[in-house]
């Protein structure tokens, strides 16, 4: 089902935590709010599920206003980081829940427990209690009961954060291998982009209350809305440096190269200041706007290695490079920038 | 060595400590059933002369069948209406916000550090203006409610270590807050239930003020007061007749004490299985 917020605004006791917000996840669709931690998106979900009221704006399911729907007759399937199963109740119990409160037949509940279960990969453990499970099969125990009942849409509160890492990479296919199988509108909400990158099909970046942007995981990382977004996306994380625009050129610290063709067009002002965002691989050796500068660290990766290049006015770019230490610490380099790849920010922080 | 040996020190020191109560359980039994001389402490012979109150009435006593079933009804009334309250009052003060909640909490913990000795001519004028003098439903209502600060705060402990997200993820599943509260919550904290049951039932059964005070007639009379009566008897010096009736008012208790001690336990740990 799709799923609309409109302006829609939260207070906690005369403080504003959501302004204005917009959000559409259309049918079938995964999206994540990933964001600081802070930043409201926890929230949001809690506004969509029906835990917080909303201070101003509507909620939409569909054609449904639910703004003022008691979360009881939302229909929505929540999973929380901490799971909360219902510990005094069998794993085939703790399924059963949503739909023994709507009195659904025997033989229905029987029916629908077994069909979910065997989706998740649980059958064999519907009647243990919640605390004879391990952490992932807690994990698919809450997702079978917020399935069960069809949700018109599946809320997951940072439902990796309390798995090992290990078990976090295969949850993490797994939710989205089991959102697809049952075709669910799904909201994740995590702080860690990776996750979200990986598993949904948009996301939506928050900070302070606000959506800074919302765009499919290779978008927002290629063409980032501003800086915020440029910074929170990347790892490891992006380097600035300012500088000025004249005549389709761009001055920086010790280099200038003519602007990419895109940005010829978008008109820059004349002699105006514009900060400069490159991203770990588009600073390589070879490249044709050449850089130098002094590796300031080296840190071997394995895969890769990570190098922090001090330009002679102290600005710090980092580059990421095949593995094996090519260069070592204090060593003076000239590298080069890739044109295509470069993000330009104007004064407020906006992309170019 | 040593890890083999502290258990065993460890129990003789605990039965030291014990000997003192252990013997006197014991000579309280044994006196109930045999006569000795006067002065002494060894018994002479075997009776069950002093076990004879089971079947007749004492001269000038109610009957102890009347009294146990008094006590009884007393004992299990009051659990039932500590429970009742603090079951419900406990959830409301952990979850539900209303105004003066803090208020009403201290309140409570005042309540219960207030000694019922000093209240007693106060309750007494109070269920006279009442009409509930001298009724078991009378005291019931005072011990009831002298049990009820202590049941609500050990109530209250328990629910705060409900995590809310439970309750959470009930409202989501389709339940109403009473749904959550009797389906989802209630299982949780059943421990300290039957913790608070039993020591109120405890509490109940050996209460001797307030019974002595506000229900002393025959009618209402409880176990305490009866055995208070004997032992304040001038005409009655019997004290073989005195312990049997001693021992036959705490077996009750200590037999129940017997099987539900592990659970009693629970109310000073305060555990969730999960």
């Amino acid at each position: 089902m799709e799923i609309r917020l409109e302006q829609v605004s939260k207070d906690f006791d005369s403080v504003r935590v959501i302004e204005d917000l917009e959000l559409l996840v259309h049918d079938g669709e995964m999206i994540a709010l990933l964001g600081p931690s802070g930043c409201g998106k926890t929230t949001t979900l809690f506004m969509i599920c029906g835990i917080h009221t909303v201070t101003a704006g509507r909620v939409l399911f569909g054609d449904r206003d639910v703004t003022h729907v008691p979360p009881q007759e939302r229909n929505v399937g929540v999973v929380f980081q901490s799971y909360a199963l219902y510990p005094h109740l069998a794993v085939a119990e703790n399924i059963a829940f949503p739909l023994r409160i709507r009195k659904e037949a025997k033989e229905d509940v029987e029916h629908k427990v077994r069909k979910i279960a065997a989706t998740l990969h649980i059958d064999s453990l519907l009647t243990r209690r919640p605390g004879q499970l391990s952490g992932g099969q807690q994990q698919r125990v809450a997702l079978a009961r917020a399935l069960v009942r069809d949700p018109a849409v599946l809320l997951l509160d940072e439902p990796l954060a309390n798995l090992d890492t290990g078990l976090r990479l295969e949850m993490r296919s797994e939710l989205r291998r089991i959102q697809q199988a049952t075709g669910s509108t799904a909201i994740l909400v995590t702080h860690d982009q990776a996750e979200a990158m990986s598993m949904c099909d948009r996301i939506a970046l928050m900070n302070e209350g606000q959506i800074e942007q919302i765009a499919t995981p290779s978008e927002i990382y290629v063409r980032p809305r501003n800086k915020f977004v440029a910074s929170f996306i990347g790892s490891p994380p992006i380097a600035f440096c300012s500088g000025a625009v004249s005549e389709n050129m761009f001055k920086g610290p010790g280099f200038k190269f003519e602007l990419p063709e895109r940005l010829q067009a978008a008109a820059i002002k004349p002699d105006s200041a514009v900060t400069l965002g490159i991203r770990p691989e588009a600073l390589q050796p070879g490249l044709d706007i050449p850089v130098s500068g002094m590796i300031a660290f080296v840190e071997p990766q394995g895969r890769e290695t990570l190098y922090g290049l001090q330009l002679p006015d102290g600005n710090m770019l980092r580059s990421v490079q095949a593995g094996g230490s090519r260069f070592k610490l204090g060593e003076h380099v000239r590298w080069g920038l890739d044109r295509e790849s470069l993000l330009f920010f104007d004064p407020d922080g906006s992309g170019i | 060595m040593n890890a083999r040996r502290a258990p065993w020190l460890l129990t003789m020191l605990l039965v030291m400590v014990s000997l003192p109560i252990l013997i006197l359980y014991t000579w309280l039994f044994v006196d109930s059933v045999s006569v000795s001389a006067p002065g002494s402490i060894w018994p002479k012979a075997f009776t069950l002369k002093n076990w004879r109150f089971l079947f007749e009435t004492i001269e000038g006593h109610a009957s102890i069948w009347r009294v146990t079933f008094n006590t009884l009804v007393f004992a299990l009334c009051t659990v039932t209406v500590v429970i009742g309250t603090s079951v419900t009052a406990g959830y409301a003060l952990s979850r539900l916000k209303f105004p003066f909640r803090a208020q009403f909490l201290g309140g409570v913990l005042i309540l219960h550090a207030f000694p019922s000795i000093s209240l007693i001519v106060a309750i007494f004028l109070m269920l006279r203006l009442l009409g509930l003098y001298d009724t078991l439903a009378g005291v019931i209502l005072v011990k009831a409610s002298l049990e009820i600060p202590f049941g609500i705060w050990v109530m209250k402990g328990f629910y705060d270590s409900v995590p809310w997200e439970i309750e959470m993820a009930g409202i989501q599943d389709g339940a109403s807050r009473f749904q959550v509260w009797r389906r989802l919550i209630l299982p949780q904290v059943q421990p300290a239930i039957a913790a608070l049951a039993i020591f109120s039932f405890i509490a109940a059964w050996s209460e001797f003020i307030l019974p002595l005070v506000l229900a002393p007639s025959s009618e209402t009379q409880l176990l305490s007061v009866y055995l208070a009566g004997l032992l304040t008897d001038d005409y009655l010096s019997d004290y073989g007749l005195l312990k049997a009736v001693g021992l036959f008012y705490i077996l009750p208790v200590m037999v129940f004490y017997l099987f539900t001690q592990d659970k009693l336990m629970n109310i000073y740990s305060g555990a969730t299985k999960g």
